[in-house]
C-alpha cells in the first residue's frame, strides 16, 4: 500500500516544476498569442543559474532558498531582456513568425548554456535540512519531494489571487479573453505584454530552480520539458490556469504509474492523453473555444498566376539544375538532390498551411510515414523502386486520411498540436515496435534499384519527382479544388453558405498534403539507403515547419526559397561546434529583417520588377 | 401554391433567455418580408435558425415545402437559399469575380475538380451577375480591400448566384450612406420581382422597411408582436409603444425566463 501511495506522491511532485511552466507557458499564450517555444530554455536556465549560486555559496538553508530565488528572477528578467529587444518587435507579425523567433532562442540558449555551464550533467545540492527520506507505510520517499508537492498549489493559489483581485490581473484575463476589445479600451498593452512575460519566464526558471534537488541540470531539460508542457497547457485549455493544474497532474501520474505498468508507453503516454481529449473536448478540460478572429486582419494576398519575369528566373534556375551534373562535382548532386525533395516536403506542408489554413507542427509523419512505407515494402516483400515509390504516397496519403479525420475537426493551435499529437505517436509506434521496423537501429540497405543507381541518374530522378511534386502542388492551387481550400480558409461561414462541405474539403486537402509529403520521404530514403526514427521525430517536423516559415507562406515561391537557405545552412553549418547557436542567430536576424518571411519580403519589395499586378491596380472608383 | 418559406412555433432559447419564442409567420414568391425590431428582439437568431446556422428548440420551419429539420446551411442553400450577413462574409483573398465564381463552382459540383483553371471557368456568368448588382468595374480587385457599399453588392451577387428562391438578407444596408441604401434596396426589389425570389429581411433603417417590403413582422423580446402590410404596422399601437415608448419595461412578463 505504501508503495503506491509514494507512487502517488511521486507523480505529484512531478507534476509541481510542470505546472509551473506549464502556468507561465499558458498565460504567456493567452495574452500574446505566442507558442513560446523557448518556454522551457527559461527552464533550463532556472536549473543552471541556481546551480551556480548555490555552489557558489556556503551551504546554509538561506543560500540555498536564497539561490533558488535569485535565479527564479533572474530568469524572470532574461524573459523581459527577450520580451522588449525581441519579440516587441514582432507583435505585429503573423503569429507562426513568433513562433520561429522563439525557436531560434531556443536554439541560442542552448549553445549558450553548454558554453557557459558545459556539456555534463549536473547533479543538483540537496536542500539544506531536508535530505532525508520520510517513511510511508514501510516505503521511502524523498522529503525534498513534499516541498515540490506543495510548490505547485501555493503557486496555483498565487497565480488565481493576482488574476482574481487585482486589477493587473483583471486586465490579464480580459486580454486573453478578447485583445482587440483590451486595445480599444486603451490599456498600455506593451507593459501588460512584458509583464506578463516577465511573470511567464520568473515560473518556468521557478520550475528548473525547484526542481534542482530532484532533476539536476542538463542540457536536454528544455526540449524535454517543453513537449511536457505544451501537452499540458493543451489537455488543459489554453489560458486557463485551473486547467494546468488539472492536466499536470493527469500527466505527473501518468508518467509515474505508466511506468510501473506499462514501461514502453512513456514515450507516448502524454501524447496519446493530448489526442483522446482533443478529440473529446477540441478546447481541452477547461478551455474555452476561441473567438472567431475578426476577419479584418487577414493578411492574405489574392494569387495571381507568376508574373513572366518570375517565370523566366525560375525557368533559369531550373535550367542550371537539369546542366549540374556537367559542372558539378557528386557533392552538389547530393546537395541540390536534397534541397529539391526537401522543397517538395515544405511545398506540401506550405499547401496546407497557406491556402488550407491549416498549421501541422507533425508534418515529419508523413514524410517519414512515406519513407518508412518504401523502407518497409523493400525490406520486407522485395518491393522495386518504382513500384515502391508509387505506393509510397498512397501509404502516407493514407495516413493522412486516418490522422486528417481527426485534425479537421479542430482549427488554429488545437489542431496544429493534435497533428503533434499524431506525429509523436507515429513516431513512438516506429521507434519501439523494433521486431517489424528496427526501432532505433533503423531499416538499412534500401538502396535504389540498378538502373538509378548512378549519382546522375538518381539526381535526375530526384529533381523530376521534386519539381513535377511541386508543379503539381502548384497546378492544384489554381484548380476549383485549391480555391474551395482557399474558399474554407478565408470565411468558413460564408463557405458553408454556398453549399461547400467544409470539414470534408480540409480532410482532402489534408490528405493530399499527406501524399505530397510521403512521395519526399520515399524518395528521401532511396537517397539514403536507410532510415531511422528521427525523421518522423518533432525536430523534423520542425525543420519542416520552420523552412515554410523562413521562405514565407505568401506565395508560393517561399517554401522554396525557405528550404534551400535551410538545407544550404545545415550543410554548412553542422559540422561546427556551436552550429545551433549560429543558425538560431541567424533565423533571428532574418526574422527581425523579413517579418514576412523571404521569399515574401522579395515578392512584395520586387513586384514592380516582376510586372506583378498589386493588390490596389485599379482605381476605377464606384461609378 | 407552395410558400416559400413557412414557419411555425419556432422557439429558440440560450440559457436562460427565450430567444425566439414561439413565432409563425410564412412569406410568399416575389414578396419582400422585413422583420423588425429593436436590439435582441431575436432577429439574427431567427435568421440563423431559419439558415440551418442553430438548430430550433421547437417549432418547424419549411423552405418550399421542405421541412429543414436536421439540416446544414449548406444543405438549406441547395434547396434554393441565397444569404447575406450583417457583418459581409465574403473570400478576402479572391478577387470579386472569383467570389462569385466560387458559387456557380459550388452548384455545378465541381469544387473538387483537379483539372480546369478556375480562372476560366463561369466567368461570363459571374460577370453578368457582377453587372446586375452593379460592380463589374471592381472584378479584378480583392474582395478584402473593397468599400463597404460594394461588398455588400457582392453579398448580393453570390447570394444570387444558385438562382435562389429564397433569399435572407439581414441588415442589407447597414454601414451604407441613405443614398446607397435606397439604391440597393431598389435594385433588390426589382431582381426579386424579376426572378419572383421571395425576400426575407432585417433592417433598422424604417425609410428602407416602409419604402420596400410587401409586408413587415416585428419582434420583440421574441415574440412576434405584429404582422401586416406597412400601414398596418404603422398604425399598430404596440410597434408605437417598443419603438417611441419605454423601452426600458418589456410590453408584457413574458414567459419562459
Amino acid at each position: 500500500m505504501g508503495f503506491y501511495i509514494v507512487q502517488f506522491l511521486t507523480g505529484l511532485s512531478d507534476a509541481s516544476s510542470l505546472f509551473l511552466v506549464a502556468a507561465g507557458l499558458s498565460l504567456i499564450f493567452g495574452v500574446s498569442r505566442i507558442v513560446n517555444m523557448a518556454h522551457g530554455s527559461f527552464y533550463m536556465l532556472g536549473a543552471y543559474i541556481a546551480y551556480v549560486i548555490i555552489a557558489a555559496l556556503p551551504h546554509t538553508g538561506i543560500s540555498f532558498w536564497g539561490g533558488i530565488l535569485l535565479a527564479t528572477l533572474a530568469v524572470g528578467v532574461i524573459g523581459i531582456i527577450v520580451e522588449i529587444f525581441l519579440l516587441r518587435r514582432l507583435y505585429r507579425a503573423p503569429e507562426l513568425f513568433l513562433l520561429m523567433a522563439t525557436f531560434a532562442l531556443l536554439l541560442v540558449i542552448q549553445d549558450l548554456a553548454r558554453w557557459a555551464f558545459g556539456p555534463e550533467d549536473l547533479i543538483g545540492p540537496m536542500a539544506p535540512g531536508l535530505e532525508g527520506s520520510i517513511n510511508i507505510l514501510g516505503t521511502l520517499m524523498p522529503t525534498y519531494d513534499l516541498v515540490l508537492i506543495i510548490a505547485a498549489p501555493v503557486v496555483l493559489l498565487f497565480l488565481w489571487f493576482l488574476l482574481t483581485r487585482t486589477r493587473w490581473g483583471i486586465l490579464v484575463r480580459a486580454a486573453t479573453e478578447d485583445r482587440e476589445m483590451l486595445a480599444a479600451l486603451g490599456v498600455n498593452q506593451k507593459w501588460l505584454f512584458t509583464s506578463v512575460f516577465f511573470l511567464g519566464s520568473l515560473l518556468a526558471g521557478l520550475g528548473g530552480a525547484i526542481q534542482l534537488p530532484k532533476g539536476g541540470a542538463d542540457l536536454l531539460m528544455d526540449m524535454n520539458v517543453i513537449a511536457a508542457a505544451f501537452v499540458i497547457v493543451v489537455v488543459g485549455g489554453m489560458g486557463s490556469i485551473p486547467g494546468a493544474f488539472l492536466a499536470a497532474i493527469i500527466i505527473g501520474e501518468l508518467g509515474s504509474f505508466g511506468v510501473l505498468y506499462l514501461p514502453q508507453s512513456t514515450l507516448v503516454m502524454m501524447f496519446l492523453v493530448m489526442a483522446v481529449v482533443l478529440v473529446i473536448r477540441p478546447y481541452g478540460l477547461l478551455g474555452k473555444p476561441e473567438l472567431e478572429e475578426g476577419s479584418g486582419e487577414s493578411f492574405e494576398t489574392v494569387m495571381r498566376p507568376a508574373p513572366k519575369q518570375l517565370r523566366l528566373i525560375g525557368l533559369g534556375i531550373l535550367g542550371v539544375l537539369i546542366l549540374l551534373p556537367v559542372f558539378g562535382g557528386k557533392y552538389q548532386l547530393v546537395l541540390f538532390g536534397e534541397i529539391a525533395l526537401f522543397s517538395l516536403a515544405c511545398m506540401s506542408l506550405y499547401f496546407m498551411m497557406g491556402p488550407g489554413g491549416m498549421v501541422s507542427f507533425g508534418h515529419a509523419a508523413f514524410f517519414g510515414g512515406g519513407a518508412y512505407a518504401a523502407a518497409l515494402l523493400v525490406h520486407y516483400v522485395r518491393t522495386p523502386m518504382s513500384l515502391a515509390l508509387l505506393l509510397t504516397p498512397l501509404c502516407a496519403g493514407l495516413l493522412a486520411l486516418i490522422i486528417g479525420w481527426f485534425c479537421v475537426r479542430l482549427s488554429g493551435v488545437y489542431l496544429a498540436m493534435l497533428t503533434l499529437a499524431f506525429a509523436q505517436i507515429c513516431w513512438s509506434i516506429v521507434f519501439q515496435w523494433s521486431a517489424f521496423t528496427g526501432g532505433d537501429d533503423g531499416i538499412l540497405g534500401i538502396w535504389p534499384a540498378h538502373w538509378a543507381s548512378n549519382a546522375v541518374v538518381f539526381y535526375y530522378l530526384t529533381l523530376l519527382i521534386s519539381v513535377g511534386g511541386i508543379l503539381l502542388l502548384r497546378h492544384l492551387l489554381f484548380t476549383p479544388f485549391g480555391y474551395t481550400m482557399r474558399a474554407c480558409r478565408d470565411s468558413r461561414l460564408r463557405a458553408d453558405a454556398i453549399g461547400i462541405n467544409v470539414t470534408r474539403h480540409q480532410w482532402f486537402s489534408f490528405a493530399v498534403a499527406g501524399v505530397f509529403a510521403g512521395l519526399a520521404g520515399g524518395i528521401y530514403v532511396f537517397s539514403k539507403g536507410s532510415i531511422f526514427p528521427d525523421e518522423m521525430s518533432i525536430p523534423r517536423s520542425f525543420d519542416i515547419l520552420l523552412s515554410v516559415l523562413l521562405g514565407g507562406i505568401e506565395s508560393i515561391t517561399g517554401p522554396i526559397v525557405g528550404s534551400s537557405i535551410f538545407i544550404w545552412l545545415e550543410d554548412k553549418l553542422s559540422n561546427l561546434d556551436f552550429w545551433r547557436l549560429i543558425l538560431g542567430c541567424i533565423f533571428i536576424v532574418l526574422v527581425l529583417a523579413f517579418p514576412q518571411g523571404v521569399g515574401g519580403f522579395f515578392g512584395t519589395r520586387f513586384s514592380h520588377f516582376f510586372g506583378e499586378a498589386s493588390n490596389d491596380s485599379n482605381p476605377i472608383g464606384k461609378d | 401554391m407552395a410558400k416559400v418559406l413557412e414557419v411555425n412555433h419556432l422557439s429558440k432559447s440560450f440559457g436562460g433567455v427565450q430567444a425566439v419564442n414561439d413565432v409563425s409567420f410564412h412569406l410568399e414568391k416575389g414578396q419582400l418580408l422585413a422583420m423588425i425590431g429593436p436590439n435582441g428582439a431575436g432577429k439574427s437568431t431567427c435568421f440563423n435558425l431559419i439558415n440551418g446556422q442553430l438548430r430550433p428548440d421547437s417549432g418547424t420551419i419549411r423552405i418550399l415545402g421542405k421541412d429543414t429539420r436536421g439540416m446544414k446551411p449548406r444543405h438549406v442553400w441547395a434547396l434554393g437559399v441565397g444569404r447575406t450577413f450583417q457583418i459581409t462574409a465574403t473570400f478576402t483573398s479572391m478577387t470579386v469575380l472569383e467570389n462569385v465564381q466560387m458559387v456557380f463552382l459550388s452548384t455545378h459540383r465541381r469544387i473538387r475538380n483537379v483539372w480546369h483553371k478556375t480562372a476560366d471557368l463561369y466567368r461570363d456568368e459571374a460577370m453578368e451577375l457582377l453587372r446586375l448588382v452593379g460592380v463589374e468595374s471592381q472584378w479584378n480587385r480583392p474582395c478584402g480591400i473593397l468599400a463597404y457599399g460594394d461588398l455588400k453588392r457582392v453579398e448580393l451577387a453570390i447570394a444570387l448566384a444558385n438562382r435562389p428562391k429564397l433569399l435572407l438578407m439581414d441588415e442589407p444596408t447597414a454601414g451604407m450612406g441613405t443614398k446607397e441604401r435606397l439604391k440597393l434596396m431598389e435594385l433588390t426589389s426589382r431582381i426579386v420581382r424579376d426572378q419572383s425570389i421571395g425576400v426575407l429581411f432585417t433592417e433598422h433603417d424604417m425609410d428602407v422597411v416602409f419604402g420596400h417590403a410587401d409586408r413587415i413582422i416585428v419582434l420583440s423580446y421574441g415574440r412576434l408582436i405584429a404582422e401586416g402590410t406597412p400601414e398596418e404596422v404603422r398604425g399598430n399601437k404596440k410597434v408605437k409603444e417598443i419603438y417611441f415608448g419605454t423601452y426600458a419595461v418589456p410590453p408584457c412578463a413574458t414567459s419562459g425566463v
